[in-house]
């Protein structure tokens, strides 16, 4: 197996919420919402990971986490072999970048696209005077933009075009990991075959580990080379892409794969999941999964299960019933 | 009375007119009286302050074109050389609590926690006080004159700045484009000057034109009781006062200020107007 660039062990981010003061008085523990809950994740070079789940799960939780954005509160995450911590180097930051949903919010109004990319070239020395405007150039054609655009606000773009911008942000600083929370939820559907293909070549030329989030399975399956699933705040299953799509051993999996409509005549959905969805608590008794799960017994009432190894291929589940 | 801005339709909706109307009328009526401002001693060859005792009280004629007032002093050279310290101070006193609110606003509200809770109980106490008590109070206490006033309006004004900038910053720092220069390592300094404060500081922008017609009030309003910029120099507010007790004979002595006084503010009504339009495209 390829290197490592980045991988997370027993990560987690909990959001504590604001207590009052008779709360601190009465000695109450503020309210703790484990979003990311002990994941452990490893992002093999030049692989892109795609990350399910349904909504709330955590996904784009666990990638800010991942890219800087929240510091973590448990665990540990290394970037190729080096530990790294809440308070990253410039070099650290750098190499984790993120490709974010909202093409409209994520960029400033009222800078100029060059104004933008200019100022973190400069100030990571990336390139000095003379040569940033070549390398301005020099992204734009990368995400395929006319060089006029570097003289315009992101007002006069498109959701897609913009989007485009959003990832020449991203490359400018030659990351080597790039996280794209939800990088096509918000296109329209021909846009997003263009910006998930834009994805996939700038990954082949440039060398890039890719982080894919998205509730999109189909789109997943495409750009995916191994898949993570995710299920309140820990990852249930990971493996190859063809392994999970084939062989899918966690239940959830099962579940989540089955609801994805296919596309030969006769075919049926998949059964709807039973059970409730678990209020988000600080800590869960046994398995997150039983109160869902179709094959629960009652050992999964107590034991809370750990990634175990499928077989002898290159797939793991978090199941005590496999 | 400092709630008024808020609510009501604006001039612009009222009357109907184009963004770009409004805001150009605005500013030639507003040019047009910064010109009588500057230029009133080669408009006039009148002493603002000098009195001419065989003169008084005259109706309006070729010579006194707004006629004398009591001390027989040309109403329509103090009417211009009133402009310059009703828009000097007017102006002065928007620009230093523009500043100061909109610092503390922009830190408050990016930075939360101890220092957030410290200036929103200051600017709660400050709002509590009704303005022109407040503003009287300080006054009585550094004494009457153009300083005192500037600096009165200064320590009341800031809080709505303060706020709005505030607001503001909560929902900015939120927004991904602010993440994502946190992302690329910039400092926070930077991130603050240059992705943060050009997205807020048209709120305050626009504010402040509506806050000019308000202080310009404010000074009016000073100069009307006693505590405005000492007499005898030419100024609108004390203008008003003293001419009232003519308002039956000489009714142009005293109107005259007051009307300067409404257009002033309608003309900065109308950029105001015209610039929220504009900014918020």
């Amino acid at each position: 197996m390829s290197e490592i660039v980045l991988s997370a062990t027993n990560l987690s981010k909990h959001f504590i919420g604001k207590q009052s003061v008779i709360g601190k008085i009465r000695g109450k523990e503020p309210l703790s919402v484990p979003a990311v809950d002990g994941v452990d994740l490893s992002m093999p070079a030049g692989s892109t990971i795609g990350l399910v789940g349904e909504s709330g799960c955590g996904k784009s939780t666990l990638g800010r986490t991942l890219v800087g954005l929240y510091p973590s509160s448990g665990g540990s995450l290394s970037l190729f072999d080096r530990q790294i911590g809440n308070d990253r180097s410039l070099e650290e930051r750098r190499a984790v970048q993120m490709i974010f949903q909202d093409p409209y919010s994520s960029l400033n109004p009222r800078m100029k696209v060059r104004d933008m990319l200019e100022e973190i070239l400069l100030f990571h020395k990336l390139a000095d005077k003379e040569s940033v405007q070549k390398r301005c150039v020099e992204l734009m054609e990368l995400v395929g933009l006319p060089v006029t655009a570097l003289q315009a606000y992101p007002r006069q773009f498109s959701g897609g075009q913009r989007q485009r911008i959003g990832i020449a942000r991203a490359l400018a600083l030659e990351p080597k990991i790039l996280i794209a929370d939800e990088a096509v939820s918000a296109l329209d559907v021909s846009v997003q075959a263009s910006i998930v293909n834009l994805l996939q070549d700038l990954k082949r030329d440039l060398g890039l580990t890719m982080l894919f989030i998205s509730h999109n399975i189909a789109i997943v399956r495409q750009v995916s080379d191994r898949i993570a699933v995710m299920y309140l705040g820990r990852i249930v299953e990971e493996g190859l892409t063809s392994e999970v799509f084939n062989n899918p051993q966690h239940p959830y999996t099962k579940l989540l794969l089955g609801s994805v409509p296919k596309m030969t005549p006769g075919s049926k959905l998949g059964a709807a999941p039973q059970g409730e969805l678990p209020t988000i608590q600080a800590r869960y008794e046994g398995c997150r999964f039983q109160s869902r799960c179709p094959i629960a017994k009652s050992a999964c009432a107590t034991t809370d299960p750990a990634l175990i190894q499928i077989g002898s291929k290159d797939h793991q589940a978090a199941c005590i019933n496999l | 009375m400092r709630t008024q801005r808020f609510g009501g339709k604006g001039i612009v909706k009222r009357l109907n007119f184009s963004a770009n109307t409004a805001l150009y009328s605005g500013i030639i009526i507003i040019g047009l009286l910064a010109i009588i401002a500057i230029a009133a001693p080669l408009l006039s060859h009148y002493d603002p302050i000098g009195q001419d005792l065989e003169n008084t009280l005259i109706a309006p004629t070729r010579h006194h074109l707004l006629g004398t007032d009591q001390l027989g002093r040309d109403v329509l050279t103090r009417i211009m050389y009133g402009a310059r310290i009703d828009l000097t101070i007017g102006i002065l006193a928007v620009v230093f609590p523009f500043i100061l609110g909109t610092t503390l606003g922009l830190i408050s509200g990016w930075r939360g926690g101890l220092f957030d809770t410290l200036v929103m109980r200051i600017v709660d106490t400050t709002i509590a006080f009704p303005f022109y008590v407040m503003a009287i109070a300080l006054v009585f206490v550094v004494g009457a004159g153009p300083k005192a006033i500037i600096l009165a309006i200064s320590l009341v004004g800031w809080v709505a700045y303060c706020r709005i900038v505030r607001a503001a910053v909560l929902v900015a720092k939120e927004l991904d484009y602010v993440h994502a220069a946190k992302l690329s390592g910039l400092p926070t300094s930077r991130i603050l000057r240059k992705h943060v404060l050009p997205n807020v500081i048209t709120q305050a922008i626009i504010f402040s034109m509506s806050d000019i017609v308000l202080s310009i009030l404010a000074i009016v309003s000073l100069g009307y009781l006693g505590l405005g910029v000492p007499i005898p120099t030419a100024e609108w507010g004390s203008m008003i006062q003293e001419g009232q007790a003519y308002i039956l004979q000489q009714w142009w002595i005293p109107t005259i200020p007051g009307v300067m006084v409404v257009i002033t503010g309608f003309g900065l009504s109308l950029i105001g107007d015209g610039l929220v339009k504009r900014l918020n495209k």
